[in-house]
């Protein structure tokens, strides 16, 4: 039997955006599949070795369950990505939710391919060294080599 | 049932009970069984999509006051 393979386009940089690749990243390596995340734009965040800056707003996120409604003019105010953001991490520690470094380190511990845009790097001038180790730097024709031969391609 | 080992996921979530099963599994050896525990109800169809596309074959499963207990064996 051939080996699966499935890639991802990892672009977003928030709290909740981050958790879907690295699930069906680690899932899929649970699985047998070869993986590869493609990270760009603000999808690096996500390679940060310092995740404490990966946070959820409640501003221009209208599904985001609020314990009381509030007005898009408090959402603004200074102090309220933080509290959402910390509302947020309580919420997945009291369901058993993974954290985000445990789910990364799932996929590298599994083998999962981490692929960081290069021209986004150079592009937002990123310091490679604020990225962890286990990456490597190409641009998407480096992604399109594998992502062409794969069976479940994903953009997030 | 006979077990070789134990690996109890209670109280965690998607995916993690999949992926601590398929780390448990990776220490064993072929034809051993490993019995789990979890109480994520999502474990009943998880572990038996797990089972199916590993073919690691799930002996049998058990519900008991809120756990759901699997034995799986190691192909």
């Amino acid at each position: 039997m051939t080996t699966k393979r499935m890639a991802i386009i990892a672009t977003k940089g928030t709290l909740d955006m981050a958790y879907p690749p690295f699930i069906l990243a680690s899932t899929a390596a649970a699985l047998g599949y070869e993986v590869q995340v493609f990270f760009t734009f603000y999808g690096l965040q996500l390679l940060r070795k310092d995740l404490s800056d990966v946070k959820i707003s409640p501003l221009a996120n209208p599904a985001m369950p609020m314990p009381v409604p509030m007005p898009v003019m408090v959402q603004m105010l200074p102090g309220m990505e933080s509290m959402a953001t910390m509302m947020m991490k309580q919420k997945l520690a009291k369901h058993g939710v993974a954290s985000l470094e445990e789910l990364r380190d799932l996929c590298l511990e599994a083998d999962v391919k981490f692929i960081a845009c290069q021209m986004t790097v150079d592009l937002f001038e990123f310091d490679k060294s604020e990225f962890i180790d286990n990456v490597e730097y190409g641009g998407a024709t480096t992604f399109m080599g594998f992502a062409g031969e794969t069976d479940i391609c994903l953009f997030v | 049932m006979n077990f070789d080992k134990e690996y109890d996921a209670s109280g965690l979530s998607c995916p993690l009970p999949i992926l601590k099963t398929k780390k448990a599994l990776a220490e064993m050896t072929s034809g051993q069984v490993l019995k789990m525990i979890s109480t994520d109800c999502g474990s009943i169809k998880d572990m038996q999509a797990f089972a199916d596309q590993t073919g690691n074959p799930l002996l049998e499963q058990a519900e008991e006051g809120g756990k759901y207990i699997f034995f799986m064996q190691k192909k």
